[in-house]
């Protein structure tokens, strides 16, 4: 079989310090996005355990997995969890879940955990649109703008120009800065055209790099124009996959004149970790 | 909460905006609206809010341009049905 150079790696993760039999509330978090899907479960609000993989072609099974494979480092069970919140561009199905909530509304909840309450800019990149959310203090959403017109220029977009260029979705980042001087972005960020500008550009002798730093910078001030409508308010952050792609992220800061929040979470689980800290929130209103 | 409905694409840009301080639900832009393409809903963006607000349908998010199209011919902006009944202004359009 031929590599795929798009995959990336899935992974589960769970906390060592956390004894979930002696919590409260624990509730879960599932994001069935259009290229990866993730599951967070919480326990009275502390990152329990989490996963993050690829989205098959069916919804309602990619949620089931995502969430299993989540509990499979634990002991836990689904009946464990007393409220799980669905999200994402497959939010329908998930068929377990006790809500659904537009992920706008749990990406700016869940980026307030992972950064902190002082992001008031968010722009998340995901596998198929582009949003951009400015949010308050306590994580709740006050403008959003989202450009879901054409799939371009996303984390799709961008795996699938790996592949074009059988380079790894996971080196691109740091590949497109090995380069003699930065070259002007691709004219088209679509998908389609972009490809065929990349292959004449490589056809004219250009390296491989050099191609992917055109395109990453062409990703970038796609972002840039979308944040121009809302503004963009200090501090500003990534979550996505896109946020781990540092030859997009980098061009971005340099483009805006201002730096992006640091975090050790991982940025893809920021719509599953909002999802449940919602599902927190609602399974304490439910008791009541 | 500021909630932009629409895109931008080549030919310019077409958003919806909703002002959700201002809205009260009170539902009287959905009969006035000769594409149906506006509904009452809960507040998607924020799920612990209790109020309903005003929201352009799903469907209508990626094509709004043509689906307004008939309001927008010869009347100057700000005329559309919609803005113009709204008493709370919570109604904008960027074209
Ligand atoms: S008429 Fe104005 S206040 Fe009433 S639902 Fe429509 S947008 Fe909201
Ligand atoms: S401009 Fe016309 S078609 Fe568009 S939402 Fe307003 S009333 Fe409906």
């Amino acid at each position: 079989m031929a590599k795929e150079f798009w995959r990336w790696k899935e992974y589960n993760w769970k906390s060592e310090d956390i004894d979930w039999k002696g919590g409260t509330t624990i509730s879960a978090g599932v994001d069935v996005g259009s290229v990866s899907s993730q599951s967070v479960i919480l326990v009275d609000g502390e990152l329990f355990a989490y996963s993050n993989m690829r989205t098959g072609s069916d919804s309602p099974m990619s949620a089931q997995n995502a969430m299993n494979w989540a509990l499979e480092k634990t002991d836990m069970k689904l009946e464990n969890i007393h409220y799980v919140v669905g999200t994402g561009y497959g939010r329908v199905n998930v068929p377990f879940a006790n809500k659904t909530i537009t992920e706008i509304a749990c990406h700016a909840r869940g980026a307030n955990f992972m950064y902190g309450n002082t992001v008031r800019t968010l722009i998340d990149m995901g596998g198929q649109d582009c949003k951009a959310i400015q949010c308050d203090e306590k994580g709740k959403v006050v403008n959003f703008l989202m450009n879901d017109k054409c799939a371009a220029g996303t984390g799709r977009g961008m795996e699938v120009f790996a592949d074009l260029l059988s380079l790894s979705i996971e080196e691109v980042g740091e590949l497109s800065f090995q380069i003699d001087e930065e070259p002007e972005p691709v004219s088209s960020t679509c998908v389609i055209f972009a490809k065929s500008e990349a292959t004449r550009l490589l056809r004219d002798g250009w390296p491989k790099n050099k191609v992917l730093a055109a395109y990453s910078s062409a990703m970038a001030h796609r972002v840039v124009t979308l944040l121009e409508r809302i503004g963009i308010q200090k501090d500003f952050a990534i979550t996505g996959g896109i946020a781990k792609n540092i030859g997009v992220v980098n061009r971005l800061q340099k483009e805006i004149g201002i730096e992006t929040l640091k975090t050790d979470y991982d940025t893809q689980i920021a719509g599953a970790l909002g999802a449940a800290l919602f599902g927190k929130v609602l399974a304490e209103k439910a008791r009541k | 909460m500021i909630a932009n409905f629409g895109y931008k694409d080549g030919s310019g840009e077409f958003f919806i905006t909703i002002d959700t301080d201002k809205c009260n639900g009170c539902g009287d832009c959905i009969p006035v609206c000769p594409a149906g393409v506006l509904e009452v809903r809960e507040n998607e963006f924020d799920p612990l809010a209790e109020d309903q607000m005003a929201a352009v349908k799903e469907e209508h998010r990626k094509k709004i341009k043509y689906s307004c199209a008939p309001c927008k011919s010869d009347k100057s902006s700000g005329s559309e049905p919609c803005i113009s009944v709204c008493e709370l202004n919570a109604i904008t359009h960027s074209w």
